[in-house]
Order: C-alpha cells, then sequence, then structure tokens
C-alpha cells in the first residue's frame, strides 16, 4: 500500500473571512470541538511514522488557533515540511516572527482580487489592505510567498491585473485556480460559473504571464473542470497519496468527502495508520477494482482515477460513478447544462453580477 | 481534490504545472537549491527527499548526491568532478539533465559565473 505524502491539516473552521466559494462543509457548526494542541502534536507524530512529509495548515483560518506556533515548531521537529495556507487576517509581525522561530517554511496567502472594493465585496470584510501588509511582512523576514486566488465570474476578468499585483509584491508563487464546486461553492455556483468567453481570455493571459515571468515567478493555473473534456485526477487517487484531517479529529481521503456516504474515521478512536491502511472510508475508492463502466475499460483510469467521488455523489447521488465532468460519463448532460445555462444566462440577462452570493457564515458551538 | 496544497477553495496538494523555461545549468553555473526546497532523508521511506511546498520528489542515490553538491559555490563540472570521485560511471549529460528538469520546476536556481 502507497504511504501518503502530506497531512492537510483544517486546524478550525473558524475564519474572519466569508468568501462564498469557501469549500468548509455546509454544517459548520458540527465541527466546533475541535482537537486540542495534544490531540494534534499526536497526530502529527503518527503522521511522520506513516510516511508524511508535507503539512499544509489550512481551515478555516489556522491563525485563530492560539497554539499555531506550538502545531508547526512540533511539526518542524519532526522533520516536515510546513506550509501556512492562510487570509493573513491576524498574521500580525509578532505572530509572524513566532511562526518564523517556530520553523515554518513558507507561506500562502489568499487574495480575493486585484484591488480593494473587489477583494473585500467578495471576503464579506474590510481585508485586502491588510492581505497586502501581512504579504510584505511574509517576503520582509525571508519567507517564500505564494498568493491564492479562486477565481470565477466576478474576478476572472481581472486576471491580468491580479498577476500585476503578484509581481508587484514580489511573489514567488501564485496559484490561480478556478473554483471548484463544494460546501458553499456548490451553494453559490449558479453565480460563480463563469463564461466560456471569461475563460479564453484569462487562459490567454496566463500563458502570456508565464512567457514574460519566467524565471521569476511560477504561475499555477488551475482549469476549471465543467470546462475540461476529462476530470480532475481526484488526490492523486483515493488514500494513495494525501490526508485531511478536519478540526473536528475526522481523517477523510479529501477535504471535500465530508458529506459521502461512508463510516467516518476519526483520530479521537483510531490511531492515523490504522486509518490510512484500514478503515472503510480509506478503502472504499483506493485502486481501481470499484469501478464501473465506461472508468473500468477505460485508459485513464491510472490517470484521473474516475474523476472526483465528491463531485459524482454531488451530481448523480452514487459516488462510485464517472465523475459527470467527464465526456464519456453517461451523467454528463448535467455538467454540460451547467455550462449551458451559464454561458446563456450571461447572454440574456446581462447582469454585472448575476445571481446573488451567499456568504459563508461563521460556525456557531452547539 | 486539485492536485496542490493551496489549489484553490479547496486546499489540497497541488496541481501539476508544464514547466516553464528558465535558466539551464551549463557546465560553468553554480546550481543551488531554491530557498523554498529543503532536501532531507525520509528515515519512513529510507530515501532521500526533495521538498517543496506542494511537490516531494523521491530521489535515488545518484540524485541525492548531486543536489547535496548544489551549494552555488561548485559549477556543474565541479560537481561532475566531484562525482567521478565516489562513483564508476558519471555522465555528464545525464547530471546536466538532471539538474536542467529541476531548474524548469524551480527547485534549483542557476547562478552563473
Amino acid at each position: 500500500m502507497d504511504r501518503p505524502f502530506a497531512l492537510l491539516a483544517e486546524l478550525t473552521y473558524r475564519c474572519p473571512l466569508h468568501c462564498p466559494y469557501c469549500s468548509n462543509p455546509l454544517n459548520l457548526d458540527g465541527y466546533t470541538d475541535e482537537l486540542t494542541t495534544g490531540e494534534w502534536l499526536r497526530v502529527l507524530a503518527e503522521g511522520r511514522d506513516l510516511g508524511v512529509l508535507q503539512l499544509h495548515l489550512s481551515g478555516g483560518e489556522p491563525l485563530l488557533r492560539r497554539d499555531l506556533a506550538e502545531i508547526v515548531s512540533a511539526a518542524s521537529g519532526l522533520g516536515l515540511y510546513t506550509n501556512l495556507i492562510t487570509s493573513a487576517l491576524g498574521l500580525s509581525a509578532r505572530r509572524a516572527g513566532q511562526l518564523r522561530d517556530a520553523g515554518l517554511d513558507h507561506v500562502q496567502i489568499s487574495v480575493q482580487a486585484d484591488e480593494a472594493v473587489l477583494s473585500d465585496r467578495l471576503a464579506g470584510t474590510p481585508s485586502f489592505e491588510r492581505k497586502l501588509a501581512a504579504a510584505r511582512l511574509v517576503k520582509k523576514l525571508g519567507w517564500p510567498l505564494t498568493l491564492n486566488v479562486v477565481l470565477h465570474r466576478h474576478n476572472l476578468d481581472r486576471i491580468e491585473a491580479i498577476l500585476g499585483l503578484a509581481e508587484s509584491l514580489g511573489a514567488d508563487r501564485i496559484e490561480l485556480a478556478n473554483t471548484q464546486y463544494y460546501g458553499w461553492a456548490w451553494r453559490n455556483r449558479g453565480a460563480l460559473l463563469p463564461r466560456r468567453d471569461q475563460l479564453d481570455r484569462a487562459e490567454a493571459v496566463v500563458r502570456a504571464a508565464r512567457d514574460r515571468l519566467a524565471g521569476r515567478m511560477e504561475i499555477i493555473y488551475v482549469l476549471p473542470d465543467y470546462y475540461g473534456r476529462y476530470p480532475k485526477p481526484c488526490m492523486g487517487g483515493w488514500g494513495r497519496r494525501a490526508l485531511t484531517v478536519a478540526p473536528n479529529g475526522d481523517v477523510l481521503p479529501c477535504p471535500t468527502a465530508h458529506d459521502l456516504p461512508l463510516p467516518r474515521a476519526s483520530v479521537r478512536e483510531h490511531s492515523v495508520d490504522w486509518i490510512w491502511t484500514s478503515s472503510a472510508v480509506f478503502q472504499r475508492f483506493r485502486g481501481t477494482d470499484w469501478m464501473a463502466e465506461p472508468c473500468r475499460s477505460c485508459d485513464r483510469r491510472e490517470t484521473d482515477f474516475g474523476g472526483c467521488r465528491c463531485q459524482a455523489f454531488q451530481l448523480t447521488g452514487d459516488a462510485a460513478r464517472t465523475d459527470p465532468v467527464c465526456h464519456l460519463s453517461p451523467d454528463h448532460a448535467i455538467v454540460a447544462g451547467a455550462v449551458r445555462a451559464a454561458n446563456e444566462a450571461a447572454e440574456t440577462e446581462r447582469l454585472p453580477q448575476g445571481p446573488a452570493l451567499v456568504p459563508r457564515p461563521q460556525p456557531r458551538p452547539g | 481534490m486539485p492536485a496542490g496544497s493551496g489549489a484553490g477553495n479547496v486546499c489540497r496538494p497541488g496541481p501539476v504545472t508544464p514547466p516553464s523555461p528558465a535558466s539551464r545549468p551549463w557546465p560553468a553555473s553554480r546550481p543551488r537549491l531554491a530557498p523554498h526546497v529543503r532536501l532531507t532523508f525520509d528515515r519512513t521511506r529510507e530515501r532521500h527527499v526533495l521538498l517543496t511546498p506542494e511537490t516531494v520528489t523521491v530521489l535515488n542515490g545518484t540524485g541525492a548526491a548531486i543536489l547535496g553538491l548544489c551549494d552555488g559555490e561548485r559549477t556543474v563540472a565541479g560537481i561532475v568532478a566531484e562525482l567521478r570521485g565516489r562513483y564508476d560511471r558519471v555522465d555528464e549529460e545525464e547530471v546536466r539533465l538532471f539538474l536542467t528538469r529541476l531548474a524548469d520546476s524551480r527547485c534549483v536556481e542557476v547562478g552563473h559565473g
């Protein structure tokens, strides 16, 4: 059996931002019984023994955990490469210094757009200027900086200015990732799904920027799978390379797998090793034996692993079906219909903003 | 998931990106690991690994030896000479290809002169 390389630690689903494309689960209130510091340290040690080398610290907003530096320090001591994925709200000079001393390797800061008005509107709170200040602080402390930008109908046309912002901040990398429709993004899909002409223009801008910035800034562009011919390779294979630990200790093969009809596996009841090796949730879609046609006999079954199990479940009600994004899927009309609607609505309505966006709320302890 | 850690609204291990043409390690250039990259020994797999925010590259013995010599001081020619002191057969072209691949993915920086 393969051993995992990466562990995504979702330390909390609390977050100062309210992004309508958030992929956190809709029932945020179900995750407020968060793992303690001691429980996280045990999870990290067990993960390292299992083979984990990279730790992604995310959420929600991981800086809302007061023990973040302690967790980073322990991870660093275990030899893990530590990567903080943050809104940057709360990344004060003092906090950043603590994390630097704790051995944090890399920082990824989200921005929602290239300028304050749109960015703050999408984030649901004034945050843009604070993000820029934090990005400058990250560079000043000598960390490599990645900017994360989630793309959708409301900011795709700003992609050139977004790249300009990244350049002016001295970012080493930028991840321009088209929205994936899980959690709150799924709820807001109708308002987020871009038009084809927007994507065509954005791709041309990305190509030109890659040439211009080669060797200076790495540009990662995640294609929108709804517009693709084939699905994305789900997690590089289910239970093969990575695992996610949710704030309450649930362990998942993928950060969007909360709602799949599979038995829970929690670090509060089992070791990370047992969950990876033996739990039903990790075994269910491992390898290719679970596949039905057209995946089963497809040449690409080891390339894209049938696509995303969560998306198959969300769109068809059956997590074992081919991801409907694939043009070979018998359910592909579902995706084609959503894409058609996004393009037709744009032509008939010509609303500047399209349907209203539902902001992601704060979890409330029960 | 999106391949990639912070791959967009779903934070998972990252996407595969096509390499961008970067500086190539010619014989006189002095390669070093990029600041965001860490070379370490993984005792679980008993192999050296190269870690970046989004990728893990499991190295064979020669790969680890080459990268261990990428200190920004030695030239590519110097690295090859050093390897020839340790191994029977060292193909300079293979060393260069290995470093070129890592330079393209920005794991290795190439200083000149």
